[in-house]
């Protein structure tokens, strides 16, 4: 056995520090590929933006929004689709907001815990992952043709509702779980009723995440192509159409882009279908931005 | 202090108040030879599911007084006082055995709205709770869900000044609860307790979230409302129950035998304060209360 004097100890630990391991070189390597991984999605995204920024930036003008479709693309426009998905917005908001947070405060304040509580969770959470090809199928079937509404708005605003229904249930009940139970044991114990409880304390606290919740669940039915295009959603609709009702037929950005990239010229199938991705996608960037500013602004207070 | 605007609580309401729901205040005739006991508990059992977690308690908490609930974590003294307000009503699987009478008539009585029931006994819970919104509506919450038709800024000042909190919060009753400090959460809490005129404030380990001037001063508090209020306090603090109780429950675990060798708490000893802690008639008790268990 060696002794150690002190010198060597610290020139041995000096030398261990400086020496190239190669467990060094391997975990450079394995952030370097958990890197690469990162950086391919995002560099995809980049070139996909890029292209399509410059294919269509060139045709974004006023007159685009406002204008019909028209069989030449310097005198097309999207304004049906634009209208039309701004429409279904507005209606599925108004359809979805009030059935889902209804149902999440029920799930998540009023319901019993019994078994067919929790069969109604199961469905609910099942829902929300069925293809939305199977609820456009759905809603042909019963909007279109069962209940006689047609090829309508009304139609696409309801068969969307049902598609991002069982989203904002979810969104809505992970909200109202994060209102402490504090707050509602507070309540409660000032004699309020359960009701005025949720009404006045827990609803208004959790609004915020609900309101993030729906502004995503919006965002993905507007960009929904398939449901409406089972419900009948038209390319396009004539100018003497307006002012139309929720009973009318109607069109939606993504159908339009839809139409424009399956026709054989190069300038609708490029450039006028880029113009109108760039506008649906500034909408969905504006909801989004919308959205994580609401949850930003009220992060949660306690 | 404008003590007007909260007409001094009533010792004895009649029968009939605990069955109406939302009822106004009321001014019942007391009756001397009831008026002594605010909650006549006898062999009150709380089990959660099938387990008991606290069994066979009885014991009378008089009017007036401050009566303190000490002994070990976990030994149900939280569950005994949420039992006193039915917010263990609240928990699915609670379940109470044995009766409990405030000012003689069965809390627990088929007809008894437990919402009328909170509104008369008052709850402070050991996290201060206030509301996320402004001072000012944390105190206004319990006047309007009781509809009562009162001054509601008169109240909101009476109460925090009752709380000893208005001095702090006089020039920003808008700001949000939130932005006080935890002493004063907690007498915001009070304050927000007293705004619907209780008969009895329930108080949970009201200091256990806070420093040792913070809990000096709701000690204080708690001697004032004394005045007008019962108070019954659940306390991990022994030297706390001896500085502002008047009478001291011993509460303690024990092994069911015949419950498959579960614990649930007992009521050990039930006396004056300071026969408790100078005179303690069972050695479970004096064990505790001089630190050589629990």
């Amino acid at each position: 056995m060696t002794m150690h004097t002190p010198q060597v100890s610290a020139r041995r630990a000096v030398a261990a520090l400086d020496a190239p391991t190669s467990r060094g070189f391997r975990e450079r390597a394995f952030a370097g590929l958990l890197f690469a991984a990162t950086i391919v999605g995002v560099l995809v995204l980049a070139v996909l933006l890029v292209d399509v920024v410059v294919d269509g930036v060139g045709r974004l003008r006023p007159e685009f929004l406002g204008r019909y479709a028209s069989r030449f693309p310097d005198r097309t426009g999207i304004r049906a689709g634009l209208t039309g998905s701004l429409s279904l917005l507005v209606l599925v908001a108004l359809v979805a907001f009030p059935l889902g947070v209804g149902a999440a405060i029920y799930l998540e304040e009023f319901a019993p815990d019994n078994r067919f509580t929790r069969l109604m969770e199961a469905n609910i959470a099942n829902l929300a992952g069925v293809p939305s090809v199977v609820y456009g199928l759905l809603g042909a079937a019963v909007f279109v043709y069962i209940l006689q509404m047609g090829r309508s708005l009304i139609s696409g605003a309801l068969t969307l509702s049902l598609l991002v229904l069982p989203v904002v249930i979810v969104a809505g009940r992970e909200a109202l779980r994060a209102v402490p139970r504090g707050i509602r044991d507070g309540g409660l114990a000032l004699g309020a009723t359960p009701w005025q409880v949720t009404a006045r304390q827990v609803l208004p606290a959790a609004l915020p995440g609900i309101m993030t919740g729906v502004i995503l669940a919006l965002s993905r039915a507007v960009g929904e192509t398939a449901p409406v295009l089972l419900v009948g959603a038209l390319f396009s609709r004539r100018a003497s159409n307006e002012p139309w009702s929720v009973l009318e037929s109607f069109s939606a950005l993504p159908v339009e882009i839809f139409n424009f990239v399956s026709r054989p010229q190069e300038a609708f199938k490029v450039e006028v279908a880029s113009a109108a991705i760039l506008v649906l996608l500034a909408l969905l960037l504006v909801m989004n931005s919308v959205a994580i500013l609401l949850r930003n602004r009220f992060q949660r207070r306690w | 202090m404008e003590r007007t605007a909260v007409p001094a609580p009533v010792p004895a309401p009649p029968a009939e108040v605990l069955r109406v729901r939302h009822e106004g205040s009321v001014a019942p005739v007391p009756d001397p030879a009831e008026a002594l006991a605010v909650f006549d508990v006898r062999d009150l059992s709380v089990c959660y599911g099938d387990r008991p977690a606290i069994r066979d308690v009885t014991m009378q908490i008089r009017q007036g007084e401050i009566t303190a609930l000490i002994g070990p974590s976990g030994c149900g003294k939280s569950t005994l006082l949420r039992s006193f307000n039915r917010m263990n009503d609240l928990i699915p699987s609670a379940r109470v055995e044995g009766t409990l009478r405030y000012y003689g008539q069965d809390l627990y009585a088929r007809d008894v709205d437990p919402v009328v029931v909170r509104r008369r006994i008052g709850m402070v819970f050991q996290k201060p709770n206030p509301f996320p919104k402004s001072i000012y509506d944390n105190v206004a919450f319990g006047p309007k869900v009781n509809g009562m038709d009162v001054d509601l800024d008169g109240l909101v000042e009476t109460s925090l000044r009752r709380a000893a909190l208005w001095d702090e919060v006089r020039t920003k009753l808008t700001a949000s609860a939130y932005s006080l400090s935890g002493g004063q959460q907690q007498r915001l809490c009070i304050a927000r307790a007293i705004a619907v005129n209780p008969d009895v404030i329930l108080m949970d380990e009201p200091c256990s979230a806070l420093d040792p001037i913070a809990t000096a001063r709701i000690e204080d508090l708690m001697r004032e409302l004394q005045e007008s209020y019962t108070i019954v306090i659940v306390t991990h603090n022994m030297q706390q129950a001896a500085r502002v109780s008047d009478r001291t429950a011993f509460i303690t675990t024990e092994v069911d035998s015949d419950a498959g060798d579960h614990r649930s708490g007992r009521l050990v000893e039930f006396d004056r304060t300071e026969q408790i802690f100078r005179n303690p008639q069972h050695s479970r008790t004096e064990d505790y209360v001089t630190g050589r268990f629990g």
